[in-house]
């Protein structure tokens, strides 16, 4: 049969012709998916299953950015030949056929919703379930990285930089920064509350849900965490503090029907935190305060001698802290500000974890017995978050 | 004006972006039917739109109702410039037109556009309201089932087997007109598909027509092909098995596996049979009561629920089917006399006992591979020319004389005598011969219909197209060969020709192995520019009358027999010829089984093998490949050496398969199927069967090596080597399959053969075979070792290619018939797959044994790649591996797979549960079979792929994701939440695990895919992976749109991929078939009162994810 003479001259290439053209670049660079360097010949190979099959193993492959070479390599040391008599031949069309597939995929996972009533591909629904945990995974240095930078095409030029410092591949940068992107594009314009929104639009488990309500709030108060003394801090630990913001300072924790309730910070609260000042400013509720704590302190802790030293020190770091969140560029510092106004000073005078408990808990509840400070409910409300954040963040 | 078509749109999804600037597109939808064409509004700036459109009603012919298909376009509204075409959906009505159908189309079809492929989806409501009228049926036969399952439907029982009906039709190809040059692809695509559509359509409306001529309700066993034969036109053909099917109540459906034993259940439930379900209003049956009570499930319960399904029931019973809608409306005369009483008890008279009892005595085996290709010779005079329209009305009559005389020896007036024994086998087989063509296209036969079975038989013929359709060129064409009437012939009548040429062949060869039918009976074409190969083989046999005629259906008289019936488990092996007259040489013994008759030492044949026979071990895949390089010519001269070389190559396919057999240790082949495939400058063949140890059979003897030059100690040592492998392959291979036959003191009975030692030896030089295989000698005792003569290097190769057949993995077994012979314990694991490899020949310097070697290879790695991606089905069995081969270019081999992979229970493996029906229900181990059918609401939740793989994956990540879905469905704005229906496909006729309850109607489906970007949609690779996955998807969209959950019988018989990566194009066409069918778990006795329902449920957008 000759080729019939019904094509017409190729057209200009549409967008999504452009992105599936460099996809497709890709993977033949990266794969030497060549007609002529592939030495069997075989000019066609595909495999199509009724119900779509997928090698979990492959796809973390896949997501990991490894070329299908790689990926070939790493399976066959895996030793995923011996299974089932295979040749390298065979483990390389498997690859290249689940790569395929992944990549046709991807247009779904980018909106999983729609990958449940797709018709294209038949994957039974625990199978769709894994398919976008997995694609909406990350990895906690990568996003430990980009955590609290803006989600801007500037960041992700850097992304080689970042790919390379924690050996994550490039193509994975790539994925994980434009979920995050595509996260934040999606919930920002949603009402309700963050770590629904995103669980029920990206199909996510609660974790990674809460996860990307900790990236996306970062990425939205700009949170500075790369600074040298922040280095410590996993993203865990991050994505805590970030949960603990959330339910207990944004709008949302008052009224949840807002936009954005919880990606902004209550303006109002942060106005009233200004009151807090008193603590610091009256020289008389100091001393009250800091008597109240001592004398609960005593005898609990090795460490009481350099509590009492400290405590108008570090009391007045934290009520400046709260002070200063109406300025934005504060709010940005708020992590670096509590390491290098409290962290820092417990932890050179040896705090146990213990100590940090006992001094906080008791620092925050002296308060409410000063006759004089009236202000216990916007007290309550700041120093719930600044005492589970430190308890997260004060480790080694 | 027969018949309203009713048509709604109701909404679209995921459509793609039309308008850049908002990146939103103003969708509307445009639908046609014939010449009429609606509307719907434009629904503004949405990607998914909501039209709920009026009902657009069609007033049309029945007529144009089966050959046109409805046609749902849509349109992105463009004020300044032309609409632009978003894609297409087309829609066959076909299955809405009969009673036991489906009653509505309804759901979510793929938009497909031939550029493009897939873009978003959109939801359709179909619906036909047919007005009786009693001149209807003049042209369309309304009402006909087709099934492309090749054995009698599980919901249904045979009451009368007609027998072959076959049609083509002819048109010129839209790609190959002059206005091609000038229209873009995308038109001449959808033209072309259109005009396919459209000729299938007519197509099986003409078959409809025969088999009501006939006096049939249903065609089994359809198989539909196209020709593309380029600029000489494009054919569309089918051949069946006219049927009288009866339903069975739906209580007493068999279930898969166990179909003689169908449980009895009572037949109260019988009027839930949902083919009545809302279908009165529909059809009208209360119209049709004057020729039978109005519901004959309801007024005869017992006769038609009670007998099993196959065996033939009282008069009354057949009477009550036939006062389904099919029978009462067929306009002849003759026919509504027939469906009254008086008639019917009228054939049930003893003339018919007499001829039952006939078959029986004759009752012998044989092997046989008939087969003779043919060269491009002019057709024989002798051929009839009349239409095929009168020759089927003439056998119809002769039908009616045979039922009316009770068999009068009239019958058999004017055709030439068989090998006739006696008398009475002269009356039975005067039934069958009676038609013009005894050919019958299933493979799977109701217990008892299969008598003995002869062996392969097969023709082949070359021929020269010539472009006789064109009247601008056809006229100038000067190598005309064949003897057509004329240029301006009409074509039909040439292909037609041609095919009863093959078709008389074929009847000739099974008279000649002493049978009067051809089971198992398929066709097919290869076509390498002006040559094509038509190529149409079968299984001779001897079938038991008693399903041919009317009347002969009480069960009280057929088993009466003069001598002993053979026994089921081997009688079919018994040779149908005259012993002392064999067409052929062969040895035979006394039945293993029964010691009674005479059975062959080997037997090949192309059906499956029968649920009695007796099988010891398990079976296996074998096939034999071929190719065979030839000089690239033109017109007669390529067509004369392409007929050269066809004995050659079916000989030593024969060969290769003969080896392979015995290397493991078995006697019999089952489902062969040998396609020679031509390309420009090589043939291509492959032949693949399943090989099994019957029973019955002897056993085969093992293979010796014999060097012709003796004295040579070094060639000695060689000689040994092999032969060693040889046997140890043997031991090993008994013991793979679990080939322990029962050790019997062996009888060889006298063969005709004078000197066994010395005729069994197998020549490998070339010269010495000839074009008539029927002379060679293929027989191979049990006491002779099959020789192997290593004279040349060729032979050297050859045991090579024989041994070096890797095995099977553990825990893998393959096939290529339905199931596999010593499995039976079926879990609900159920993969199908189609997988196709192109293979590029790096250089022109290839001989035949490196051809050869790289064509092995190809397909044993096919295999090999198979069983990798599927071992998480571990143990399971490839089932009904089809391969198909093809020479797309010069230096190309394309072989494209489809199969279906199946779990089973290791343990159970063993034993065939012959008694007990429920074993089958009680062994399903996995509850995972979810069929979202009973309940729309569990579907998300619901684990619809049972394959083992997945509870791997199950199990760890069982996050509460179904309920967070439902709520961000909700609270989203795009999308509707209705799950995806879960469609199940297999290219067998069940299910395991489940119960066939209703047939939808069949699906035949033609796509073309063009791409002008090649290298953006990942190459051919990406490009073919995109499109069969699409065609999946809209075949299942369809089957569920019809109310179905499962694809039966399915199958892709074109996939034809053209390629210019230079340019960046590539062209694919694909045809697949199959059945739609709605299927139950087992253990549900009952389908959901809601499954009719379902379709309007999930399109109705009900969020039913909660």
């Amino acid at each position: 049969m000759s080729a019939s003479a019904t094509f017409t001259a190729v057209t200009p290439l549409s967008s999504e012709l452009r992105v599936k053209l460099e996809n497709y670049r890709n993977l033949v660079l990266e794969t030497g998916w060549d007609n002529t360097q592939n030495k069997m010949a075989v000019e066609l190979d595909v495999f199509v299953g009724n119900t779509t099959i997928m090698d979990e193993e492959v796809y973390q492959l896949w997501l990991d950015g490894y070329t299908v070479n790689d990926a070939v390599k790493v399976r066959m040391e895996g030793g995923v030949m011996e299974e089932c008599e295979a040749s390298a031949d065979v483990l390389l069309s498997d690859t290249m056929d689940q790569y395929r597939t992944f990549q046709m995929c991807e247009r779904l996972l980018h909106s999983p919703s729609k990958l449940a009533n797709q018709l294209l591909f038949q994957i039974p629904p625990n199978r769709q379930a894994m398919l976008i945990e997995r694609y909406y995974a990350f990895d906690d240095a990568f996003v430990r990285e980009v955590l609290g930078k803006k989600l801007s095409k500037g960041t992700k030029k850097d992304l080689d930089d970042i790919g390379a410092k924690t050996g994550v591949t490039l193509k994975s940068c790539r994925r994980q920064f434009d979920n995050f992107k595509r996260v934040f594009k999606v919930v920002e314009e949603l009402k309700g509350p963050l770590v629904e929104n995103i669980r029920h639009h990206f199909l996510l488990s609660d974790k990674l849900g809460r996860d990307y309500a900790a990236i996306v709030f970062f990425a939205n108060h700009r949170f500075e965490t790369g600074k040298r003394k922040l280095q410590y801090l996993t993203f865990q630990d991050f994505a805590f503090c970030a949960g603990q913001l959330i339910s207990n300072w944004t709008v949302g924790a008052v009224d949840n029907m807002v936009e954005d309730m919880d990606v902004d910070l209550d303006k109002e609260f942060l106005q009233e935190l200004k009151e807090l000042k008193v603590l610091i400013t009256d020289k008389d509720l100091l001393d009250q305060h800091k008597s109240l704590v001592c004398t609960a302190l005593r005898g609990k802790t090795k460490a009481f001698n350099e509590m009492e030293a400290n405590f108008k020190n570090l009391s007045r770091g934290l009520v400046n802290i709260a002070a200063k969140l109406t300025n934005t560029k504060d709010v940005r510092d708020f992590f670096i500000d509590l390491v290098e106004k409290f962290i820092e000073p417990c932890r050179s005078d040896r705090w146990t974890a213990a100590d940090m408990r006992l001094y906080l808990t008791h620092y925050n509840n002296s308060a409410h017995i000063l006759d004089t400070f009236k202000h216990q409910a916007v007290w309550d409300r700041y120093m719930v978050v600044i005492k589970s954040c430190i308890f997260k963040m004060y480790h080694d | 004006m027969p018949g309203k078509l009713k048509v709604k749109i109701v909404a679209g999804r995921h459509l793609p972006v039309m308008d850049r600037a908002s990146d939103l597109t103003d969708a509307f939808v445009e639908v046609k039917f014939g010449n009429t064409t609606f509307k719907t509004d434009v629904f503004p700036k949405s990607l998914n739109p909501q039209w709920n459109s009026e009902w657009f009603k069609f007033e049309v012919d029945d007529e144009d109702l089966q050959d046109e298909p409805l046609q749902v376009t849509v349109l992105d509204h463009d004020t300044y410039s032309a609409n632009d075409a978003i894609g297409k959906v087309y829609i066959d009505i076909d299955p809405l037109l009969c009673s036991e159908a489906a009653s509505v189309i309804s759901g979510w079809f793929p938009i497909y556009d031939t550029i493009h492929g897939i873009r978003g989806e959109i939801n359709v409501l179909v619906k036909v309201e047919l007005f009786n009228d009693l001149n209807r049926f003049r042209q369309s036969s309304c009402g006909v089932k087709f099934f492309c399952t090749t054995s009698i439907p599980r919901c249904y029982r045979a009451a009368m087997v007609h027998g072959f009906v076959e049609e083509l039709v002819v048109n010129e190809d839209p790609e190959y007109q002059w206005i091609d040059r000038i229209r873009s692809p995308r038109a001449s695509n959808e033209a072309r598909q259109r005009l396919i559509s459209l000729m299938s359509g007519e197509l099986q409306r003409k078959i409809g027509l025969k088999v009501l001529e006939m006096g049939g309700n249903a065609v089994v066993g359809y198989l539909q092909c196209f020709d593309l034969e380029g600029e000489s036109g494009l054919v569309v053909r089918a051949i069946g098995t006219a049927c009288t099917l009866d339903k069975l109540s739906s209580g007493s459906a068999p279930n898969s596996n166990t179909h003689m034993h169908p449980n009895t259940a009572p037949a109260s439930n019988a009027c839930n049979s949902p083919s009545k379900d809302g279908k009165e209003p529909v059809f009208g049956e209360d119209l049709t009561s004057s020729s039978g009570p109005p519901t004959p499930f309801r007024a005869l319960p017992t006769t038609s629920s009670s007998p099993p399904p196959f065996s033939p029931s009282k008069p009354c019973s057949r009477q009550s089917s036939s006062s389904d809608t099919d029978l009462s409306l067929t306009p002849k005369t003759v026919e509504t006399v027939r469906s009254t009483r008086g008639i019917f008890l009228c054939p049930s008279s003893p003339t018919l006992s007499t001829d039952t009892l006939s078959l029986v005595g004759s009752g012998s085996v044989g092997c046989g591979h008939g087969s003779a290709p043919r060269a491009t010779t002019p057709p024989p005079s002798s051929i009839p020319s009349d239409t095929v329209l009168l020759r089927k009305s003439v056998s119809f009559t002769e039908d009616l004389l045979l039922a009316a005389s009770g068999m009068g020896s009239g019958g058999s007036v004017g055709k030439e005598a068989g090998p006739l024994k006696t008398l009475l086998r002269q009356q039975t087989q005067t039934a069958l011969e009676q038609r013009e063509f005894p050919f019958f296209t299933l493979t799977s036969f109701p217990p008892g219909f299969l008598l003995h079975v002869g062996g392969v038989v097969s023709a082949r013929s070359v021929k020269l197209l010539d472009r006789i359709h064109n009247p601008a060129l056809g006229n100038t064409r000067s190598y005309k060969l064949l003897d057509w009437n004329s240029v301006t012939a009409d074509e039909p009548e040439t292909r037609d020709a041609w095919w009863e040429e093959i078709r008389q062949e074929i009847k000739s060869h099974a008279k000649a192995l002493g049978c009067h039918g051809v089971v198992g009976y398929s066709e097919s074409t290869s076509i390498c520019e002006e040559v094509c190969i038509l190529s149409a083989s079968g299984t001779a046999a001897i079938l038991n009358p008693r399903y041919m005629r009317e009347g002969c259906l009480d069960i009280g008289i057929s088993d009466h027999r003069f001598e002993e019936p053979s026994p089921p488990s081997c009688g079919f092996c018994h040779i149908p010829y005259d012993e002392l007259n064999m067409p052929f040489p062969a040895q035979l013994t006394y039945c293993y089984h029964c010691r009674r008759q005479k059975v062959p030492d080997v037997l090949f044949t192309t059906i499956n093998l029968p649920q009695e026979a007796a099988v010891t071990g398990k079976g296996c895949l074998i096939q034999a490949r071929l190719c065979r390089l030839k000089k690239k010519a033109q017109g007669e001269v390529n067509a004369t050496a392409i007929s050269n070389l066809l004995p050659f190559m079916e000989y030593e396919l024969h060969t290769q398969l003969m080896n392979k057999l015995k290397l493991r240790s078995m006697n019999a082949l089952f489902g062969l199927h040998i396609q020679i495939s031509v390309g420009e400058n090589m043939l291509l063949g492959l032949a693949s069967a399943t090989g099994v140890y019957l029973t019955a059979l002897p056993a085969p003897g093992g293979i010796q090596i014999a060097g012709k030059t003796t004295g040579d100690l070094s060639n000695e040592h060689h000689i040994l080597t092999i032969q060693k492998r040889i046997n140890d392959t043997i031991a090993k291979n008994k013991e793979l399959y679990q080939i322990n036959p029962v050790e019997l003191t062996e009888e060889v009975v006298g063969s005709p053969i004078p000197e066994p030692r010395q005729r069994s030896r197998l020549f490998r030089s070339h010269s010495e075979s000839s074009d008539e295989l029927s002379e060679l000698d293929l027989s191979h005792g049990k006491k002779d070792a099959f020789v192997l003569e290593i004279d040349d290097t060729d032979a050297v190769e050859d045991i090579h290619s024989l041994l070096t057949d890797a095995p099977t993995p553990t825990g893998f077994y393959s096939c290529n018939t339905e199931i596999m012979p010593g499995i039976y314990s079926w879990t609900s694991g159920v993969q199908m797959f189609t997988s196709v490899r192109v293979f590029r020949l790096s250089n022109a310097s290839l001989t035949n044994q490196g051809l050869n070697k790289i064509f092995t290879d190809l397909c044993e790695n096919l295999l090999k790649s198979f069983y990798f991606k599927l071992r998480s089905m571990i143990p399971c069995c490839l089932c009904q591996l089809n391969f198909t081969v093809a020479v797309p270019e010069e230096e190309l081999i394309q072989v494209a797979v489809t199969a279906v992979a199946m779990t089973f229970d290791k343990d159970q493996a063993q034993e065939k549960p012959a008694d007990k029906p429920t074993t089958k229900g009680g062994s399903e181990t996995e509850e995972q079979l979810q069929f979202p059918m009973e309940l729309c609401a569990d579907a998300s939740s619901a684990n619809t792929q049972p394959s083992s793989k997945i509870s791997v994956s199950s199990l760890e990540h069982c996050s509460p994701l179904p309920e967070g879905r439902s709520r961000s469905l909700r609270s989203n704005r795009s999308f509707r939440g209705s799950p995806v229906t879960v469609v199940k496909m297999t290219p067998l006729s069940f299910l395991p695990g489940t119960r066939i309850i209703k047939y939808l109607g069949i699906i035949n489906m033609f796509f073309i895919r063009e791409t002008t970007s090649l290298r953006e949609e990942g190459g051919v690779s990406g490009f073919l992976h995109t499109f069969i996955a699409e065609v999946f998807a809209m075949v299942r969209a369809h089957v569920a749109a019809l109310g179905g959950n499962a694809v039966v019988s399915y199958s892709m018989k074109e996939c034809m991929l053209m390629e210019n990566p230079n340019k960046n194009q590539a062209q694919c066409l694909i045809n697949v078939s199959g059945d739609a069918v709605i299927c139950v778990r087992e253990t549900d006795q009952e389908p959901n009162p809601s499954m009719t329902n379902i379709g309007q449920t999930c399109a109705s957008g009900i969020d039913g994810a909660t």
